[in-house]
């Protein structure tokens, strides 16, 4: 069993709702992600998605695109991710890694060699925004054969039959996108999201996470009530913005917000 | 192959495009290229387009509505012209030139966004949005909206905002909204991102008017087949005038779409060879260019996998171009197929090559060129020479200079 479908399953026996944070690898510099990785694991985070710098981020608001434009300014890209998730390794070899984002960068290492990094590396799947099921067939191969996940989109305009063949390709878990819109936009509909979780589950038997739009500990809350995993990033991000010139502190003040999620999330399940 | 789309460009007696060559497949492949590499979001409304697209371009009532805008709107069909003195100048073949310069708006961007736009009423979407480089596909998108009482949202690069000043306040008149794209380079491909973020965020009633060929399917075959008109009466025209078919087709390109609305009526002729023209910038040797066939490599940008500008690491790097108009890192991909199998060769032709092909133009024929034209005009100065005068060139005049006043005169050391 993969690490990821073996922290779903552990959480799942102990009836818990799993917490996702999303930050950009080598935001606001690449010595940062480290230590926030492992302050984020502290504060109550069940597994990390770290964003994959790319130069054209189409489906990201306004936070997470200056995220990837300081990442870039820093020369980070995807083998540098990778030797981040590798320094992470030495001090957590539990806490599951995703990596988020564009196929591109992928495209350029190959998708055979890119599995093969990752999975050296300590990374334990990928969710290529730009990617549905209809173009994903060389890749899933080639990530299975390394034993990664391949972590799917779902939208409130997914269908039902699509959301079946996406149950049917993917693996780890899948993310619900709880707005029409980019990363960071507005604010979810709890009653919305709720209803939509619903038929998914009733489709696929993955675990299923939601993100876009969860913003504080209340809507985390709710959320958590609906669903297996709840995502936050541009909320973290935001405030990593807030901190760019002090870089030292942004470990703690992440630390501290995710910990606020953790207990309204604990006390949503427990209720 | 699996059950192909109806095709507008299939229609008609001289489409030229006959049975052997069918592309894209039925899931918007073009060999390795093309496809729909897009967020989740978006498969709904693309697979809605997709379906839309299919019904109309096969539906007589939609046919003849755009048939009649194309006449009495776009003023089709535009005329080729024999460039006899500059023929006869350059010592070679003989030159004709497909006038899209001619059209309403000034190029052949209109072609399009007629067609995308009477689509998008019949879906019933009221919003239509747009993303534009030098500002010709915004212009005509604003055009069509107008018309039709749509309401209009164009994005632009802030660094095209500011060169093309001109357009944005034609489109402004017209009605748009044109917001500047300050993310990334400023540039088209800026613009381009921020109208999907737009899309993501707006499905339920907006219609994406994507400019070139370009995009995710059914993009790239959809704009084709509206531009195709280009090469269908071009094909005729010439035809009649010569009695013969051409024996070179010359393009500028840059997404591609005029070249292709030129070159896809002719594909099945073996005999006329098609030649696609790239922006070489300062040289392509430079680095500082936008000739993604050139001197660059496949991958994936904005929805299909193309040739395009990148770094080691996959990431997409600033094009240079004295055209705005060809500045962009990608480029369709039925272009890189057709590269690939080899039955279009691609070149490129640098700023000062292009500038002085522009002045030639005006100077000799007294017709002022578009400056992405004025790269298709360089080559087939170069081309013509080596060819016999019996032997014709036809070249897509795709737009007119008016729009480029400032720059030209900017490199010439004035200020208007």
């Amino acid at each position: 069993m993969s690490r990821i479908a073996t922290r779903f399953a552990s959480l799942k026996g102990h009836g818990r709702t799993a917490l996702i944070p999303f930050v950009t690898a080598g935001d606001p510099h690449p010595a940062t992600t480290v230590p926030l990785m492992h302050a984020m694991v502290a504060a109550g985070a069940d597994l990390i998605e770290l964003g994959v710098p790319f130069s054209d981020p189409m489906a990201d608001g306004p936070v997470i695109q200056r995220a990837t434009e300081r990442a870039l300014a820093q020369g980070v890209s995807l083998h540098e991710v990778l030797s981040i998730v590798r320094a992470f390794r030495v001090g957590d070899p539990d806490t599951p890694v995703v990596l988020m984002g564009y196929l591109n960068p992928i495209e350029v290492m190959g998708y055979e060699s890119f599995a093969a990094e990752a999975a050296a590396a300590g990374v334990d799947g990928a969710l290529v925004v730009d990617v549905p099921p209809e173009e994903s067939t060389d890749l899933v191969a080639a990530l299975r054969g390394h034993g990664l996940d391949l972590v799917y989109l779902l939208a409130p305009t997914s269908t039902d039959a699509r959301i079946r063949r996406i149950g049917e390709v993917a693996s780890g878990f899948v993310y619900y996108v709880s707005v029409k819109g980019v990363t960071g936009a507005g604010s979810l509909d709890t009653d919305a999201v709720a209803a939509r979780v619903e038929t998914i589950k009733s489709l696929i038997s993955l675990p299923v996470g939601v993100g876009f739009g969860i913003k504080d500990a209340a809507t985390a809350a709710r959320v958590a009530a609906v669903a297996d995993a709840v995502i936050v990033g541009s909320a973290l991000v935001s405030r990593i913005e807030e901190l760019e010139q002090t870089p030292e502190s942004i470990p703690g003040v992440i630390g501290d917000f995710l910990a606020t999620l953790r207990v309204a999330i604990d006390a949503a399940d427990r209720g | 192959m699996a059950t192909t789309p109806a095709m507008l460009s299939d229609r008609g007696p001289q489409t030229g495009a006959g049975p052997g060559y069918r592309w894209p497949d039925a899931n918007g492949h073009f060999g390795p290229y093309g496809g729909l590499f897009v967020p989740e979001t978006l498969m709904y409304p693309l697979e809605e387009l997709r379906v839309a697209y299919e019904r109309y371009l096969a539906d007589p009532e939609f046919q003849a509505e755009l048939d009649a805008d194309l006449q009495d709107y776009v003023g089709r069909p535009s005329p080729i012209y024999h460039a006899v003195r500059w023929s006869r100048d350059l010592g070679g073949a003989q030159i004709y030139l497909k006038r899209e310069d001619l059209n309403h708006t000034g190029a052949h961007k209109i072609n399009n966004t007629i067609g995308q736009a009477l689509l998008a009423r019949r879906m019933g979407k009221t919003r239509i949005i747009a993303e534009t480089g030098a500002g010709q596909h915004g212009v005509a998108s604003a055009t069509v909206a107008a018309r039709l009482g749509l309401e209009c949202v164009v994005y632009m690069g802030e660094v095209d905002v500011a060169r093309q000043e001109a357009n944005v306040y034609r489109m402004r008149l017209l009605g748009a909204q044109v917001v500047s794209v300050k993310s990334g380079s400023r540039t088209l491909k800026d613009a381009l991102n921020e109208a999907m973020r737009d899309w993501v965020t707006n499905v339920d009633d907006t219609f994406y008017i994507i400019g070139t060929v370009a995009g995710p399917h059914p993009y790239p075959a959809m704009v084709r087949d509206f531009q195709a008109v280009i090469g269908r009466e071009a094909r005729a025209q010439m035809l009649a005038r010569t009695g013969r078919l051409p024996d070179a087709l010359v393009a500028c390109v840059g997404g591609g779409s005029n070249a292709i609305g030129l070159f896809y009526p002719f594909i099945e002729d073996a005999g006329v060879a098609m030649i696609g023209v790239e922006a070489a910038g300062d040289g392509l040797e430079t680095g500082r260019h936008a000739a993604p066939l050139n001197a660059g490599r496949p991958g994936v940008l904005h929805g299909n996998r193309t040739y395009l500008m990148e770094d080691a690491d996959g990431q997409i790097i600033e094009t240079h171009s004295v055209s705005a108009g060809l500045d962009y890192p990608g480029v369709g991909p039925e272009h890189a197929w057709l590269k690939d199998t080899g039955r279009a060769r691609y070149d490129a032709i640098t700023d000062i090559e292009a500038l002085a092909a522009f002045h030639t133009l005006t100077r000799t024929e007294g017709i002022i060129p578009a400056l992405e034209s004025s790269h298709a005009l360089a080559y087939a100065a170069k081309l013509a020479p080596t060819m016999g005068r019996d032997q014709t060139i036809l070249v897509n005049l795709s737009g007119r200079g008016d729009k480029d006043m400032h720059t030209v005169a900017k490199h010439e050391g004035l200020v208007l």
